[in-house]
């Protein structure tokens, strides 16, 4: 099943409830859909080649993962053109998590030719819960994966439109701008006080809106209120790239976002998608 | 004799961990046959990054068989205790048991139990899944439509398929039947994942490991990485380059490929101005590539070995340049940090509080990074206060330590406070292997002091027992400070190592101090040198050196009998000395015989002391020895005042190493002493004077060593 991206700012394609909320439970899943992200400490002004605060990712979850995941995959990467015939691919082993969701997988980083092209991860545990069954998630950089099949050195020089000449867009002109004003608000002017204050609302708004959805045993409004988790995690990465959250407080604010999507998991276990 | 092949094949195995899960496979195996009953000629494991392997040869077709009699209550026992003998016999009735005596007991049942040899095969089937299940890898996962069940199978990554064959060398193999959570096993395995991936049939070890070669699959990791080593070599010598040896890269990377095909790549000239162990870190860890120098100057050269896992059709281009872009893009972030780091931090300014504290000049990019540290307020732990305020402690306690050490006081306060500087910099954030190289780097460049620059990179030092240990002044004094603080810090919030725990590493920084001290000669009274060094802490230091003069080999036992004789026990440089002239003295002949000497007055003393329930305190009647003593007697007199004026005149020099040499003078007259005289005399006065003059011999000794404490 194909979907669209989640319409709120995230950090990875993890955080579409397509897979956090949907790698909880029994019941099988299976969906691709790209996902717009954003990680603002990765801001470099527009100047750096390979990093980005807004970029794209490929993002796949089967539920249960289907005994010849790495035949797919290798598969899908045939599929948009790289010829393992010459090409040296190669599964090295990264290991993810992700200590706001509290979540991990056993997995690797997927290289071409030395590449990270892709993450692939099985995942064991999702907002503290143990996967049951486990899920196997792809994750593609959709820039990396570009500038290589274009042979292009600079993702600002990625051919955007596929069109030559005057038509010619490139990722720069779509996107340079933007790195460099987010860039420009990410570490310098973004409003502080205001981050704060809104880090505590959508903590309170999540802890109230998973007390009203409680209906007995059932959960009536899981996902509402993961969208509040969604928005302090994007939030606290604001603040972390400001530079104002100290080392000692970097933890307790991680543990906050952790206790929301822990939460919201519970709740999520009670619906009738997340149930049994 | 049959040979057993056993193959697990899955999904990539990480690296670091094939090494250990390929000796944990033989040894759960070959316990488990032990166990059986069943011996075996060899045991060999092989990893590759997909499989685990094992060829176990000379085993028997069966078991033999067992005979066990077992002892059960006695006849009229109550009957819960004869049900239970009944169960662990196997027996189903008490007619079954044979009744004989015991002596205590009187009338007991025997079960005699005869076990019959089980057929090899079968034992297998039972022990391998047994051995699967319970692998102790470092951390396992479930997968698939199974793990449904929190309770379903864990591998390190999906296990696909099992190979298991048995049988004699000459004649076919069977497959030993094996169900492991519905993997059932063959005689099938797998070629290299892209370049022979169809299924093989397998019947024993030597067939396998030659199916494998011929569908490009080095089984053997040991063979994979001389390979490696051979090409890398090979290649950098065809281009008069020097291939710079990786030990432990080459072992990893031959964890990450069956197949290896070593190839060269190069990178743009220009990143040669980013220093050499960066460009090595960046390449080495991040691409797990080797670096090539230039054989005449030794410095780096713009080439960078890869290992490919595919003979590529068109002879590796494509992968060459797939590599050397990332080589290009990591060596450019690298250059732009370096860069960066040379630069002014735009909040540089805020830094004046922090920059008059420890006297930085911020015009100079490594003073802001400094200021940049206190100024974040970097908790370095929760009950000893900041970084900050940790680099002002230690450069106040490296000017203190500075005259003691031989050290220039400006010098080493200077080092101090840039010391921790890199901590900041971009370069460090991406490769925290290079902390203090790093600072000494850019330290060098806005023209420090070149004992200043040696200090940042060297005042970790030593790491542990095989690192370096400094020897410039300055930098002995630096890394002095740091580990003293950090001791005397922990020691002040009592967090002090307990058992296996020991999460600052405090008794690596101790090792340090003590090999700074005891290599570099510097007399150090760290009780007085170091503010709130107080005596627990002394002894622990004690029980470090121990472990430091028995891991070199030397007589730690020493320790506490130089520590008994007194004299200052806070100079580690001196108990060490002492240690070595004692140990030195007891080698001799007159060592030897002295400790006998000393040994048999302790003895007689200590019978006698308890006969009179008194202790002879040593002071002799000198006019009873002049009047009526024996000539032996007078002269021992004589020549303990001798070795005691000797003794103290060594001390009292400083020369406490020279003072056992002082009391080999003693030995003739000990010696004649115990050949002549009768200590226990009639005459009490008479007797108790030789006790007195024991006694006052065992006295001398003392500021020697406490030579009761000395075993042997």
């Amino acid at each position: 099943m194909i979907l669209q991206p989640y319409d709120m700012e995230v950090g990875a394609g993890t955080f579409h409830p397509a897979t956090t909320l949907r790698a909880l439970g029994p019941k099988p899943w299976r969906a691709a859909y790209v996902q717009p992200s954003r990680r603002p400490k990765d801001g470099r002004y527009g100047e750096n080649p390979n990093r980005l605060q807004h970029y794209y990712q490929f993002q796949v979850i089967l539920k249960p993962n289907p005994p010849d995941l790495q035949k797919l995959y290798l598969a899908s990467l045939a599929q948009i053109g790289i010829d393992m015939g010459i090409h040296d691919v190669r599964f090295v082993e990264d290991d993810w998590e992700s200590p706001t969701l509290g979540a991990w997988g056993l997995g690797w980083e997927c290289w071409c030719d030395g590449m990270e092209v892709s993450q692939f991860t099985y995942f064991q545990q999702v907002a503290g819960f143990e996967c049951a069954p486990v899920a196997g998630e792809l994750t593609y950089g959709l820039e990396r994966l570009a500038m290589y099949v274009q042979g292009v050195e600079n993702v600002y020089d990625l051919n955007f439109n596929g069109l030559e000449g005057a038509d010619r867009i490139s990722y720069g002109d779509v996107f340079l701008q933007a790195e460099q004003e987010y860039s420009r608000h990410n570490f310098e002017h973004a409003d502080t006080g205001m981050l704060f204050k809104q880090f505590e609302m959508a903590e309170s708004a999540c802890h109230s809106y998973l007390a009203a959805g409680q209906a007995g045993d059932k959960h009536l409004m899981a996902l509402p209120a993961y969208d509040q988790c969604i928005k302090a995690s994007h939030v606290f990465n604001l603040l972390d790239a400001r530079g104002v959250i100290s080392v000692t407080e970097r933890q307790g604010y991680i543990l906050r976002v952790r206790e929301l999507a822990k939460a919201c998991g519970t709740a999520y276990l009670q619906t009738r998608d997340g149930g049994r | 004799m049959p040979d057993l092949l056993l193959e697990l094949f899955s999904e990539e195995i990480p690296a670091r961990m094939q090494g250990k899960a390929a000796e944990d496979l033989r040894k759960g195996i070959t316990d488990g046959l032990v166990a059986a009953g069943l011996t075996y000629d060899s045991a060999k494991a092989f990893a590759t990054p997909r499989r685990l392997a094992l060829v176990v040869g000379g085993l028997p077709l069966s078991s033999p068989d067992q005979r066990e009699e077992k002892k059960g209550p006695r006849v009229g026992a109550p009957d819960a205790a004869i049900q239970g003998f009944l169960k662990s016999a196997g027996l189903t009735s008490i007619d079954q048991a044979t009744i004989q005596s015991d002596g205590k007991k009187g009338e007991v049942y025997i079960a005699l139990i005869n076990r019959p040899g089980r057929a090899t095969v079968d034992i297998l089937s039972e022990l391998i899944p047994n051995v699967i299940r319970s692998f102790p890898w470092p951390k396992s996962m479930r997968w698939g439509s199974a793990s449904v069940s929190s309770s379903s199978l864990r591998w390190v990554r999906p296990l696909t398929s099992i190979l298991c064959t048995f049988g004699p060398e000459t004649e076919a193999t069977e497959i030993v039947p094996l169900d492991v959570d519905g993997i059932v096993s063959g005689n099938i395995t797998y070629g290299h994942r892209f370049m022979a991936p169809q299924p093989i049939m397998v019947s024993r070890y030597e067939d396998y490991v030659d199916k494998l070669l011929k569908a490009k699959v080095v089984l053997d990791a040991e063979r994979r990485k001389a390979i490696i080593l051979a090409e890398a070599r090979t290649l950098c010598t065809a281009q008069n380059l020097e291939f710079i040896d990786d030990e432990g890269l080459a072992q990893e990377v031959a964890g990450l490929v069956e197949w290896p095909v070593v190839l060269m790549g190069r990178f743009d000239e220009a990143f040669l101005t980013i220093p050499g162990e960066v460009i090595r870190a960046t390449i080495r860890a991040n691409q797990k590539c080797f670096v090539v120098r230039q054989p005449d100057t030794g410095a780096l050269a713009n080439r960078f070995m890869l290992t490919a896992n595919i003979e590529a059709s068109d002879h590796g281009a494509a992968i060459i340049g797939g590599n050397e872009r990332v080589v290009r893009a990591r060596l450019s972030d690298a250059r732009h940090f370096w860069q960066t780091d040379l630069g002014a931090l735009p909040d540089a300014g805020d830094y004046a509080q922090e920059a008059a504290a420890l006297g930085l000049d911020l015009a100079k990019s490594l003073d802001q990074r400094m200021g940049k540290l206190a100024h974040l307020n970097v908790v370095f732990h929760q009950k000893l206060g900041t970084q900050g305020e940790r680099v002002q402690r230690i450069v106040a306690l490296a000017r203190q330590l500075a005259p003691l050490v031989g050290a220039d006081p400006d010098l080493a306060a200077r080092a101090a406070s840039l010391a921790k500087a890199d901590l900041t910099s971009e370069m460090v954030g991406e490769f925290p292997e290079l902390q203090g190289l790093i600072g000494r780097r850019y330290a060098e460049l806005q023209g420090e002091h070149p004992s200043v620059c040696a200090a940042i990179e060297d005042h970790y030092k030593p790491l542990g027992p095989g690192d370096r240990v400094p020897s410039d002044p300055v930098a002995i004094t630096v890394a002095l400070a740091d580990k003293l603080d950090t001791l005397v810090g922990f020691w002040a919030i009592d967090e002090k190592p307990t058992g296996s725990k020991d999460p600052y590493a405090l008794r690596r920084a101790a090792l340090g101090v003590i090999r700074l001290v005891v290599e570099n000669g510097i007399h150090l009274r760290l009780t007085d040198a170091v503010p709130r060094f107080g005596e627990d802490l002394l002894s622990f230091f004690y029980d470090r050196l121990k472990v430091q003069l028995r891991d070199s080999g030397a007589r730690h036992d020493l320790v506490d009998a130089v520590l008994g004789a007194g004299g200052a026990s806070d100079d580690l440089l001196l108990i060490v000395r002492r240690v070595e002239a004692l140990a030195a003295f007891l080698k001799s002949d007159d060592g030897t015989n002295l400790l006998a000497g000393y040994k048999r007055a302790a003895n007689i003393l200590k019978a006698e002391e308890k006969k009179d329930g008194t202790t002879f305190d040593g002071v002799v009647d000198e006019a009873l020895i002049a009047a009526r003593g024996a000539p032996e007697e007078q002269a021992l007199a004589a020549a303990i005042a001798v070795a005691r004026q000797a003794v103290s005149d060594k001390i009292t020099a400083g020369n406490y190493a020279g003072a056992p040499t002082a009391l080999a003078a003693l030995r003739p007259a000990v010696d004649a002493f115990f050949e002549k005289i009768l200590v226990n005399d009639p005459d009490p006065a008479i007797r108790a004077s030789r006790l007195n003059l024991l006694a006052r011999f065992r006295a001398a000794t003392l500021p020697v060593a406490d030579f009761g404490l000395i075993a042997g």
